[in-house]
């Protein structure tokens, strides 16, 4: 009997903290929604659409906000992804040693609390980016006007903005994406591998062609893991942004994100402006569930179209 | 007849075990040659040198010669990619590639061929009826290569390695993952095949190797035991070892 008690309580324990996870993500979607419901009343859709954010006339809109959010993510992914996955090639097939050590620096790239990053981008970084790589950008883009990557950079730099900040969210999430990148190859079949190398591929149309369509699951995983960190990822962002209620105008604008607006305004927010916050914060959490739901399915196609239900 | 492929004194090396000694083996053009002997013997290492397929690891080697057609494969200058469209390989396992039938083989096609988009299309008929997979998939080109039978599969490796009109196939236990009914559609394909191909089979199956093969080299512990015409080998083998592996007394 005593066994049969303990193993009902032991159900139970498991089932409320599964479902307290449940609980938990409604309690913040419904928090949000009440303590935002002042700025949807006032300003209906509109919010998202409005780029002033002046609370002197009391009026906020959100675009400034998510279009730097969606900036630094999509330029940190632009630079993450490929990196990750030439990083992800190598040290799978290196040799034990060097893959070893390599692997354990990557994966310490995600241990590094954000603050330093946001300190390392600030005091080394920045500089960097304003002494050598922004004039190099602006010479080489937009002086030859280059007709599609001269209309992102500006004519003006200081080191801080959206490029920055979306290195710094690249090197960041860096080592999820690859790390698992490097399981999807890993987990490839050798025979695979094989018939791909037997037919005559390279080792580059092999990665590309066949392991990377092969593991497509694990690499959109990956991918995906790596864009809710850059998305919400607050205070190495902070560091090196700007912090402008502005729309940014290129890659070298300074600017803000949700995240930043929200470390930046809440200690001194009240009445509609906090009202506004929450809804930039709801819009975030809702911008996480979209991506999630668009890659679930996503995969869920992909899977249909290369026949995996049959196989 | 001719000889295609030429081993000279192959031996090979997983970083410091021997694997294959000393191993010399003519295969002759347009013919079906069966590599048997029990399991961890060295054919199927004796047969991945021949497209230079193990060079994919990093500790193993081999030394020795590869003639093909006279040349040594074995040697650095030669092109890898070109050797491996010349040499095709069929797995223990199908291996379609992660996309639809038309691309497994198109996608083959382009790695080595610039083609326009209607001779393609020609080129992927052509194998696919090659491999006489054609009437079962023509309807389904656009589906995927996964979705088909695990027979199928296999002759759509098979469509793939021709498409890119190689010389040798290379087949290593190509039909031990298939049904019996399946199996007997790769043989016959085989024997199809070997009218233009010098086929060599690593074969566990001893009724498939007299059924299709004309010659035959038994292999036993990296050695090469005997080898010479299939008939001979099961009616008359010279060697007490051969004898005792195809009367079934090991292996």
């Amino acid at each position: 009997m005593i066994i049969v008690r303990t193993d009902s309580i032991f159900y139970w324990l498991c089932l409320i903290c599964a479902a307290l996870a449940g609980l938990l993500m409604l309690g913040f979607f419904v928090q949000l929604s009440l303590s935002s419901a002042a700025t949807w009343r006032e300003f209906g859709l509109g919010f998202l659409f409005s780029r002033d954010w002046d609370p002197v006339a009391n009026h906020f809109g959100a675009l400034p906000s998510i279009v730097g959010t969606l900036c630094t993510t999509v330029i940190a992914l632009l630079i993450a992804i490929p990196l990750a996955f030439a990083a992800a090639l190598f040290l799978v097939d290196a040799p034990p040693l060097i893959a070893g050590v390599l692997s354990h620096a990557i994966d310490l790239l995600a241990a590094i609390p954000s603050v330093i990053y946001g300190m390392w981008g600030l005091f080394v970084l920045a500089p960097i980016m304003q002494e050598h790589v922004q004039p190099v950008m602006v010479d080489v883009l937009r002086l030859h006007r280059l007709p599609l990557l001269g209309r992102f950079v500006g004519e003006y730099f200081n080191g801080f903005g959206i490029l920055t900040a979306g290195i710094i969210l690249a090197i960041m999430v860096l080592p999820y994406i690859c790390a698992i990148l490097r399981d999807v190859i890993r987990m490839t079949p050798p025979m695979l591998r094989e018939s791909a190398y037997g037919i005559g591929c390279t080792r580059w149309e092999t990665a590309k062609d066949i392991l990377l369509r092969y593991g497509i699951r694990g690499v959109l995983g990956g991918i995906f893991i790596g864009l809710g960190r850059a998305l919400g990822e607050t205070m190495a962002v902070l560091f090196v942004i700007g912090n402008l209620m502005d729309m940014p105008e290129d890659i070298f604008s300074g600017a803000t994100t949700i995240a930043a607006t929200l470390a930046n305004n809440f200690a001194e927010a009240d009445g509609l402006q906090r009202s506004a916050l929450f809804a930039l914060g709801l819009v975030l959490l809702l911008m996480s569930f979209a991506i999630q739901v668009a890659a679930q399915y996503y995969l869920h196609a992909t899977s249909a179209r290369r026949g995996e239900s049959r196989s | 007849m001719a000889t295609k492929i030429s081993a000279r004194n192959l031996s090979f090396f997983y970083g410091s075990h021997q694997a294959l000694f000393d191993n010399c083996l003519d295969i002759e053009e347009r013919r079906v040659t069966a590599v048997i002997g029990p399991s961890g013997c060295g054919k199927s290492t004796h047969l991945r040198i021949y497209n230079r397929i193990f060079e994919l690891y990093r500790d193993q080697r081999a030394s020795g010669e590869l003639l093909i057609d006279g040349v040594n494969i074995l040697t650095p200058q030669i092109d890898v990619l070109e050797l491996r469209r010349k040499v095709g390989m069929i797995f223990q396992k199908p291996t379609p590639f992660p996309m639809s039938v038309f691309d497994n083989i198109a996608y083959a096609l382009k790695l080595h061929f610039k083609l326009p988009r209607k001779e393609l299309q020609q080129r992927v008929e052509q194998a696919l009826r090659a491999a006489s997979l054609w009437d079962e998939v023509k309807d389904k080109l656009k589906s995927s290569g996964l979705a088909l039978s695990g027979g199928q599969q296999q002759r759509l490796c098979i469509a793939r390695a021709i498409a890119v009109e190689p010389e040798i196939l290379l087949m290593d236990e190509p039909t031990s993952a298939i049904d019996p009914v399946a199996t007997l559609k790769i043989e016959e394909l085989m024997l199809d095949l070997k009218e233009k191909y010098t086929i060599v089979v690593v074969t566990h199956n001893m009724q498939q190797a007299a059924r299709v093969s004309d010659n035959t080299a038994f292999f036993f512990q990296g050695h090469i035991i005997e080898d010479g015409p299939t008939a001979r080998i099961f009616t008359n083998p010279k060697q007490k070892k051969t004898e005792e592996y195809i009367t079934g007394r090991f292996g």
